[in-house]
């Protein structure tokens, strides 16, 4: 019986967690429209719903409604595989992240992870990493330049940004000693002055720079960008396959703001008379709000820069951090 | 001016020279570039303008179209009008062609015959709207200012044959007799200083 019980909870959990984050992607996407628009001196979408609110459901049946072109030449088994991959893994990738501290209804304890697996944090990182698969393979079998160029992009900023989350994160997981979400975040219960970015300020910094790497986004985003290449991967991609795409980044835009709150800025633990759950979500948005205020205010960086800035500086200072760390924590 | 004296010319005056950092020789001045860029905090600057404009209050730029329209300029060039005549109320147009022949894009056809007064009446005028161009050479060459430019730029419409019609752009007399047929500013028109211009026709040959 209880075999059943976990079984039922946990698909009950990963339907709800699919429900709210796709909604919370859309939403994304009508929020990124706004805030970029107030910062650009524009209004953003004005005329579905009020302030535009409904412009997400007018996308929606747009995506859905929309032809899908698939190109003569391109390779069709992977062609149509691939979309489905980046959203498949920005999900996967959520099994493992504590959401929200644990509750109790009806008398029945919840917590809120799908999974609470103890290498937690290597199974989300490598999970979301997965997902770059689904812009390498859009790019390679849809024969098309643009396309190709932003699969080879993809490659480029995969063996830059990894090495250094990766190294990032080493440091206050050695401070920790474990790899499991929630021990990382019930390690920061002492309230403010606990939160790991005080004691991993570099840490901090390196891993934000290279959650907007994996997660395309501005200043990194040169694997769809407009200006050189079109729209990379995607170029050939239409209707839902398209969306699907889109998907999956804002997923992943979610699981980073994730892993950055609970890994280096305290989790879901309440801080003053704020409740944890309260905390975390404005964390995340915060964060949401960080990535749209980059993409308005920076420019965007060339391969090479990109290369140069993961592997000839982030990487040495990620070494030089684990190094004082080992020094300081012996 | 020979080729010597031609590319040694000074620029100089009125021209603001950009004193732009120089281009890093040795892998130590390459350090010292990436260095005080990382903690110049250009990026950052950036980062408040933005936000500023984001909550600085009523500095939007768009225009919601349909509601909200833009005034145009009294010289803008969208669909032409064929005005009437201030005091009779007939139709200003003489006939005489010009516009027909100066058109370059050939799209202004007109038709004329003598009508029961033995004046010259236009029986037919349009423009192929198609092909127009906008470039308002009809609207100058007019003698009478009887073709001018309008300003209503919303120009969508079933029919390719629109607003190209004599009875599309002359004012209709119900209008006119409203007196909402307003002397025109714009393209073609005579500037207020024209009077000025008008000069005795020299007789001396």
């Amino acid at each position: 019986m209880g075999d059943y019980a976990i079984i039922i909870e946990t698909v009950i959990k990963a339907v709800v967690v699919l429900a709210v984050v796709a909604g919370m992607a859309a939403f994304a996407t009508f929020i990124e429209r706004k805030v970029l628009a107030f910062m650009q001196r524009r209004l953003g979408p004005m005329n579905v719903g009020p302030h535009g609110v409904l412009q997400l459901a007018a996308d929606g049946i747009k995506l859905f409604t929309k032809e899908d072109l698939i190109p003569q030449l391109a390779v069709k088994p992977i062609f149509k595989i691939a979309p489905v991959i980046a959203p498949a893994c920005a999900f996967t990738a959520m099994a493992a992240v504590p959401f929200f501290p644990q509750f109790t209804v009806f008398g029945y304890t919840i917590t809120p992870i799908i999974s609470d697996i103890n290498i937690g944090i290597l199974f989300v990182m490598g999970v979301a990493s997965a997902g770059m698969y689904a812009p390498l393979l859009a790019g390679m079998s849809s024969t098309n330049k643009w396309a190709l160029l932003g699969a080879a992009r993809t490659v480029v900023q995969l063996l830059s940004f990894e090495v250094v989350s990766g190294l990032a994160l080493l440091s206050p997981i050695m401070m920790i000693g474990s790899l499991s979400l929630i021990d990382i975040n019930d390690y920061q219960i002492g309230g403010f002055t606990s939160w790991l970015v005080w004691q991993q300020p570099l840490a901090f910094l390196l891993f934000v720079i290279a959650g907007f790497a994996e997660t395309n986004r501005t200043p990194f985003d040169l694997i769809e960008y407009e200006a050189e290449i079109v729209s990379g991967y995607a170029t050939d991609y239409s209707g839902m396959r398209w969306g699907l795409f889109f998907v999956g980044e804002y997923a992943n835009m979610i699981t980073v703001s994730f892993l950055v709150s609970i890994v280096f800025l305290g989790g879901y633990n309440p801080l003053w008379i704020i409740p944890g759950g309260i905390m975390i979500l404005l964390k995340i948005s915060a964060f949401i709000f960080l990535f749209l205020w980059v993409r308005a205010a920076w420019p965007h960086i060339r391969p090479d820069q990109m290369m140069q800035l993961c592997w000839k500086i982030l990487m040495p200072l990620a070494l030089i951090n684990i190094l004082l760390t080992g020094i300081v924590n012996i | 001016m020979s080729l010597e004296q031609f590319s040694k010319r000074d620029a100089t005056p009125g021209y603001i020279y950009y004193n732009a950092e120089k281009t890093p020789k040795t892998s130590w001045e390459f350090f010292k570039r990436a260095f005080s860029r990382s903690i110049k905090g250009e990026l950052f600057v950036g980062l408040w303008i933005v936000l500023r404009e984001m909550f600085a209050k009523g500095n939007t730029h768009t225009v919601s179209y349909p509601q909200e329209k833009l005034e145009m300029g009294p010289r803008y060039r969208a669909i032409h009008k064929l005005l009437r005549l201030q005091e009779s109320g007939s139709e200003r147009c003489i006939g005489c062609g010009l516009c027909e022949k100066i058109c370059i894009s050939n799209c202004i056809r007109m038709e004329t015959k003598i009508d029961e007064n033995s004046r010259k009446e236009v029986s037919q005028y349009t423009i192929n709207f198609g092909r127009c161009i906008f470039c308002g050479y009809c609207a100058e060459v007019c003698p009478e200012l009887a073709i001018v430019h309008g300003s209503d730029y919303e120009n969508a419409s079933e029919q390719r044959s629109s607003f190209g019609l004599k009875e599309d752009m002359l004012t209709p007399l119900d209008d006119f007799k409203a007196n909402k047929q307003q002397e025109f500013p714009g393209f073609g028109a005579l500037s207020p200083d024209a009077d000025s211009f008008v000069k005795k026709t020299p007789l001396a040959y």
